[in-house]
């Protein structure tokens, strides 16, 4: 990079140009950075915390299909909690969760961890493993939905193999549709997690790995008791990453079972989405909606918060 | 690290060098095998897109078409169904390609400048700033839903495929100013001092010095954006409707649209060719999505 900069086209283009002083009186010149990010901190404020607030402020009202003003405390929050389709949105979302971050990390680590045995073909094989990270989920759920299909997909082609009493009916049995949201989204972004751990191992440093092994320690050994500790930060990472994924989870429901049976693989945001646009329940879909905020926020600001510390630090 | 990684220690006993095959077989195997997990589903659709409706009945998920048929494409590209209405996807296809474009190029030169602001001419509170920002990436669109449902009607743009370009350059921000700002940040500050102490203001230094260096994080910006906006199907579904909608939401539609048979088929070509723009950049430059992937998660 830095050898770029010496001698490549950057550094010859602005000598003539650049040498006549500044016309700019100074303290513009010093406002100028401030002056550019305006703009953008003015959208964000608007759109984003600004719309956040008067998302909060909708489900303290009673708004139905339009935004109104009246404030009627804590009602929607009460008439949330009191909904059993908000509990099994809540109840799935715990369940998806758990298995498609843990399935997720665990496979994303293995994968990762075997490609760096120095493997042959390790680009091919690695971009095999991540190109549904570029494929919308509404192709992913198109895609599972008919794999899974009861009638014609694996069903019967493993009855097709001999076991003609075999049956996989999850996509249509309420108390499995959410099952097959872990395998679809598993496959999905498990490639995510093994590239993010990947980029990780690369970045161990191979002295401690290399002392390790002058003491005796196998390769087995070598990762659980010193490679994968020194990998907390990745983890963190992939972590915080996927769960945001989960919590707003959406377009592989709509795709994959449509929430359904009736809801039976409702998540929250499915819920809020039909509560706002289907139901014309503004203010309780707000109220939902502040629920996801919350859980996000509690997540990525103490999140965020470290990694600029961890910057600070770095930076002295 | 891979080279100090290579499987066991160096051994000369026979008994070490088998064991050391034999782990190198499992490690391939193991590596193949889920290559061909990962593969299953895009196979799948290939072969179910190119056979009949009565060779589907008839046949099994993974057996290949008998007499491969281009049909469904052709259905899918001029006459697939969404509700009452047939007019296949390509009408939807130009209308996201019309959204995308406007939309990639000004959130990345936005984020081109912020990132230059937030690093070569930082200023007190940079850094809370950029924080504030980086929440913006994380923000559950959820949140955000409503008012945005009720300000767009008020601009007149619901239903509008400007609406969605406004609110992709507006939710892509966060996302390219992180990109360029933390590529900035690694480029030493020297270069900007020098070509200050010259009397290079602010444009200046952006144009002539970070610009012609700016490539790969451009590149990485523009793919992230493409393929998230091509993608999109919450805001698409949300403020678009009928002939305006973009392709996620389209596909959706038809995929959903329930009168008479299911044609799966012409289902498995239409998702082929709303998947193809974004997997036909992913081959083409995988290195630097992989790169906004990794750069967008973990910072640096």
């Amino acid at each position: 990079m830095t050898e770029n900069l010496v001698d490549g086209r950057a550094l010859d283009r602005p000598g003539g140009a650049a040498r006549r002083t500044s016309r700019w009186p100074r303290w513009l010149a010093d406002a100028v950075s401030p002056l550019m990010l305006t703009p953008t901190l003015l959208i964000l404020s608007v759109f984003v915390y600004g719309f956040v607030l008067w998302s909060i402020v909708i489900s303290f009202t009673s708004s139905k299909l339009i935004p109104k003003y009246d404030f009627v405390g804590l009602e929607q929050y009460i008439a949330l909690w009191s909904m059993d389709r908000w509990y099994v949105a809540i109840g799935n979302l715990a369940i998806f969760s758990i298995l498609f971050i843990g399935l997720s990390v665990s496979l994303g680590l293995i994968l990762a961890i075997f490609l760096d045995q120095k493997i042959r073909g390790e680009n091919a094989i690695r971009s095999i493993y991540l190109y549904p990270m570029a494929i919308s989920f509404i192709v992913t759920g198109t895609a599972w939905k008919w794999i899974l299909n009861p009638g014609l997909g694996i069903e019967k082609l493993v009855r097709g193999w001999g076991w003609t009493d075999f049956s996989f009916d999850w996509l249509v049995n309420p108390s499995m549709a959410i099952y097959t949201l872990v395998i679809a989204a598993v496959w999905q972004s498990s490639g995510f997690a093994m590239a993010i751990f990947l980029a990780g191992l690369r970045g161990v440093d191979g002295e401690v790995v290399k002392a390790a092994k002058i003491d005796g320690a196998g390769t087995w050994l070598t990762y659980r008791a010193i490679v994968i500790p020194m990998l907390r930060p990745v983890f963190l990472t992939v972590f915080v990453v996927l769960t945001y994924q989960a919590v707003r989870s959406f377009d592989l429901v709509i795709s994959l079972t449509g929430a359904g049976p009736g809801f039976a693989s409702d998540l929250p945001a499915t819920f809020m989405y039909q509560m706002a646009f289907s139901r014309n329940r503004m203010s309780l879909s707000a109220a939902s909606a502040v629920m996801i905020f919350m859980t996000v926020a509690a997540i990525m600001v103490p999140y965020i918060y470290s990694e600029l510390r961890r910057e600070v630090k770095n930076e002295r | 690290m891979s080279a100090d990684m290579a499987l066991s220690p160096r051994r000369s006993s026979s008994r070490g060098n088998i064991g050391r095959t034999l782990g190198r077989i499992f490690i391939y195997g193991i590596l193949i095998l889920f290559a061909l997990y990962y593969l299953m589903p895009l196979f799948v659709m290939i072969v179910t897109s190119l056979k009949s409706m009565a060779e589907i009945r008839g046949g099994n998920l993974i057996a290949l078409p008998q007499s491969p048929t281009f049909e469904p494409w052709r259905v899918a590209w001029m006459e697939a169904c969404v509700g009452v209405e047939c007019p296949g996807i390509r009408g939807f296809y130009a209308n996201t390609f019309f959204m995308v474009v406007p939309a990639v190029a000004i959130s990345t030169i936005l984020g081109a400048i912020n990132g230059f602001a937030l690093t070569k001419f930082a200023f007190r509170g940079h850094r809370l700033i950029f924080g504030l920002i980086m929440f913006g990436c994380f923000t559950p669109y959820q949140a955000i839903l409503i008012p945005m449902a009720t300000v767009l009607g008020k601009l007149g743009l619901s239903g509008h495929l400007w609406g969605l370009v406004l609110i992709h350059v507006v939710y892509g921000l966060p996302f390219t100013t992180l990109y360029f700002r933390n590529y900035y940040v690694s480029i030493p500050q020297d270069l900007v001092k020098a070509a200050r102490v010259d009397g290079a203001g602010f444009f200046r230094t952006f144009w002539y010095i970070m610009l012609p260096i700016s490539g790969p994080i451009a590149i990485v910006s523009v793919i992230w954006q493409f393929t998230n906006i091509w993608n999109d199907f919450l805001f698409g579904a949300s403020f678009t409707y009928g002939a305006n909608a973009p392709i996620m939401v389209a596909l959706n539609n038809i995929v959903n649209t329930s009168t008479g048979e299911r044609p799966y088929n012409v289902q498995m070509a239409a998702a082929i060719l709303a998947a193809l723009p974004t997997l036909v950049v992913y081959i083409l430059a995988g290195r630097y999505f992989v790169r906004g992937l990794v750069a967008g998660s973990v910072k640096g």
